[in-house]
């Protein structure tokens, strides 16, 4: 019988939530880590019960947690647990947290300045992990993307990471500007097809791709408009919110940006919009159908100062026919006086068939859907704000 | 012996409660009194101050006899109610709103 488990970073610790393969009755564990924000949770495609948590405070800056046996236990990667000991040699150094950007001459220095919000130059400064993302057949090599907005990479199930300078050092990273949210690194797809090929997206910079494993980078914007920059159609400075892809079609991605609901055929060479009959193109997540590559799934938000969903309903809009034509998914789903909102980290869908489709709201719900997005449940409705949902098949 | 007092996050982090006790060699400053804790718990390295530059994190604040010692530098030799163990040195999460 398979079975399901749901990973929730919020901003006061991480909860799991587990089911069997009818995903109707749910156990919940947590809070681990209470109290820390988790921005996110994922387990590696290689090891399902290997899972990287980044837990963060603006206090204490960051932590990396990992699990190798799903969930139960918890380490920071290469520290052992904080019993005292009288051998200080004895410790490893304890450096899973330690995210210094890249500044060797080897690779070009890349350390220069991005724009703030007033167009000034400003330096680079760590903040925290949004996401992590494990290689595909490889449990202990996983990528972070952080903001600043940078990309890092572990080969050693997390104790030690190293930039991929070769992202900010391309030569737009002097224009990058941070979003509202921070200037984050909150996308990272690798194409399961040629796992050198990554994208990546910056809020607010816009899409990059890798060809060659992470070493060199260029921007994939072409076909992005955004007239909230100076030059609409800019190399960079897209407020990209998420992109996704189904691992059977990679070259087929998908983009909810500030504004638009964008489509590339090409692995993001060009994009075109496929916002059609949406209620609004503004909202954060997107995700697709496991096993049906053009049914796609968005969370309308009313604007882009109010956060919450149009007329007080909370809606999940599918489209079947990969964009244009969006149908309202409501069953299961407040349908009046709703205004939480759905973070850009905070949909998943499982690989079963029928595909799981799950999503997070910042007013503590986390919703499932058995049934391709049909109808929906709350798993779990009075947890703290969700930031992250991942969903794993675990056979 | 130097006494060291926690904020709630990090003594969870470190698996502790209530003060740490640290035995620290040579003089007893602000630095080698955070080297002695990171190096009997090193999960707390970069959540106190920086890993490259060591400087404080913005919203951690240290006092020790009542007095802020944040802005002092961390070669000066802390109050001697503290290396003799009779105060402890404070580590603090400064409060950033409401």
């Amino acid at each position: 019988m398979s079975k399901v488990r749901v990973l929730v970073g919020t901003r006061k610790g991480a909860f799991i939530l587990e089911s069997d393969g009818k995903r109707d009755k749910w156990e919940v564990s947590g809070p681990h880590f209470a109290g820390w924000e988790i921005y996110h949770m994922k387990g590696s495609p290689a090891d399902p019960n290997r899972l990287y948590a980044s837990q963060s405070s603006a206090w204490f800056g960051q932590i990396i947690q990992r699990s190798d046996d799903g969930g139960k236990s918890w380490h920071q990667p290469g520290t052992p647990d904080a019993e005292p000991s009288r051998i200080r040699e004895a410790f490893p150094k304890g450096e899973s947290n330690k995210f210094v950007y890249d500044t060797s001459p080897e690779s070009g220095k890349p350390l220069t300045t991005h724009q703030w919000y007033d167009g000034t130059p400003h330096p680079w400064e760590f903040k925290r992990v949004w996401h992590l993302e494990p290689s595909l057949d490889d449990p202990d090599t996983v990528y972070a993307g952080v903001e600043d907005a940078a990309i890092f990479r572990s080969t050693d199930g997390g104790k030690n990471w190293h930039e991929l300078a070769g992202l900010r050092g391309h030569g737009t990273g002097p224009a990058w500007q941070p979003g509202a949210g921070g200037m984050c690194l909150h996308t990272i797809l690798i194409d399961p097809s040629d796992p050198k090929r990554m994208f990546i997206a910056i809020s607010a910079a816009g899409a990059f791709r890798t060809d060659d494993g992470g070493k060199n980078w260029r921007p994939i914007n072409r076909g992005l408009h955004s007239l909230y920059i100076p030059n609409p159609t800019a190399e960079v400075g897209h407020c990209v919110h998420r992109i996704a892809l189904n691992p059977s079609r990679p070259n087929v991605l998908f983009m909810q940006k500030h504004w638009d609901v964008m489509r590339s055929d090409d692995g993001g060479e060009s994009w075109r919009e496929v916002s059609g009959n949406l209620p609004t193109d503004f909202g954060f997540p997107i995700d697709v159908h496991a096993h049906e590559p053009d049914t796609v799934f968005v969370v309308p938000i009313k604007s882009d100062s109010e956060h919450f969903p149009p007329d007080g309903k909370l809606r999940v809009y599918r489209s079947r026919s990969g964009g244009n034509e969006w149908e309202p998914m409501t069953k299961g789903l407040p349908q009046r006086d709703c205004y939480v909102n759905v973070l850009r980290d905070a949909m998943s869908v499982d690989s079963l068939d029928p595909c799981g489709v799950y999503f997070g709201t910042t007013g503590g719900q986390v919703y499932g859907s058995a049934d391709g997005g049909e109808s929906w449940t709350a798993i779990v409705r009075d947890l703290p704000a969700v930031v992250s949902v991942e969903a794993q098949a675990l056979a | 012996m130097i006494r060291v007092v926690l904020p709630a996050h990090l003594r969870k982090l470190a698996q502790v409660e209530g003060e740490v006790k640290l035995e620290v060699a040579g003089p007893i400053t602000q630095g080698t009194v955070l080297d002695a804790l990171e190096a009997r718990y090193p999960m707390l390295r970069g959540t106190i101050r920086d890993h490259a530059t060591h400087k404080r994190r913005p919203f951690v604040r240290f006092f020790a006899c009542e007095q802020d010692l944040s802005h002092e530098s961390p070669d000066a030799p802390l109050p001697e109610a503290v290396a003799t163990g009779k105060d402890a040195f404070m580590i603090v999460g400064a409060i950033a709103g409401g």
